[in-house]
């Protein structure tokens, strides 16, 4: 390891557990396509790594890591720009559903689905951001369980790990998001 | 009577419906008597709802190993 034995420390070996999922929802929340997502987050990763000696180590990793990213996702739009000669911002929107485009639809007093979407991508972000400040292997136990839905069984096999030590890891990481999501998501309706 | 640690613990299993019927047994009677425990659960419980609606999309870990094995290549060949 290099010699960054002062403040904060980059560790590009944790980097694609701690921070992959959460750049990743930020990306697509911002390019609307998961396979673009893909991309632009790997070439952030990859610049990331080469620009490592320039870290000086005032921001915290997972920040310096999001101001790579914002501008893989301007590189991403100038040369969708220049590719395609046109500029408009996908919104991570449906358009399967009836094949309307969002800007029309939003004029439909009927719908209101489309707050719910962008509603629904912030609690995302917001989960994700939570996860990213609890212990790793707390935050992987409960994604797995919980957004990716695998059971018991099969997490305790894969993570090596007994029952009763992935329940206390779900309920400490659910303990922490109750408190670390902002209140307001936790209002009745 | 059981603690609320323990308590608090078996009211996040119930979230995913694993709990046994004995846990939920013990998980009821404390509630009856906690308002702590309760006020949790109810937080608990929204935080389920919270979870399974919100658009949270993951990269599979064929996609991580793979993002892991790039960065890891770009390394030893920076070094």
């Amino acid at each position: 390891m290099d010699s960054e034995d002062k403040k904060t420390k980059l560790n590009p070996e944790s980097w694609v557990d701690r921070y992959a999922d959460y750049l990743f929802n930020y990306t697509i929340s911002r390019v609307g396509s998961e396979e673009a997502a893909k991309d632009i987050l790997q070439d952030t990763f990859v610049a990331a790594l080469q620009a490592s000696g320039r870290f000086k180590g005032d921001a915290a990793e997972r920040t310096w890591l999001v101001a790579i990213l914002k501008h893989k996702i301007i590189d991403y739009y100038r040369k969708s720009n220049t590719l395609k000669a046109k500029s408009e911002v996908p919104l991570a929107y449906d358009y399967t559903s009836d094949g309307e485009l969002p800007e029309r639809q939003i004029a439909d007093p009927l719908s209101i689905g489309e707050n719910d979407q962008i509603e629904n991508v912030e609690l995302g972000m917001a989960i994700e951001e939570c996860l990213s400040q609890i212990p790793e292997k707390h935050a992987q136990v409960f994604s797995l369980k919980t957004i990716e839905n695998w059971n018991t069984e099969d997490i305790c096999k894969e993570l090596n790990i007994s029952p009763s030590n992935l329940w206390v890891m779900v309920h400490r990481a659910r303990t922490a998001l109750m408190d670390c999501l902002n209140t307001q998501w936790f209002k009745n309706p | 009577m059981i603690s609320c640690e323990k308590a608090a613990l078996i009211c996040s299993k119930t979230q995913y419906r694993e709990a046994g019927l004995w846990e939920q047994f013990q998980l009821r009677m404390h509630l009856f008597i906690c308002k702590t425990c309760t006020e949790f659960s109810r937080r608990n419980a929204k935080l389920t709802e919270l979870c399974s609606k919100a658009s949270v999309k993951t990269l599979t870990r064929e996609e991580k190993y793979d993002l892991k094995i790039r960065l890891k290549k770009e390394g030893d060949t920076k070094s």
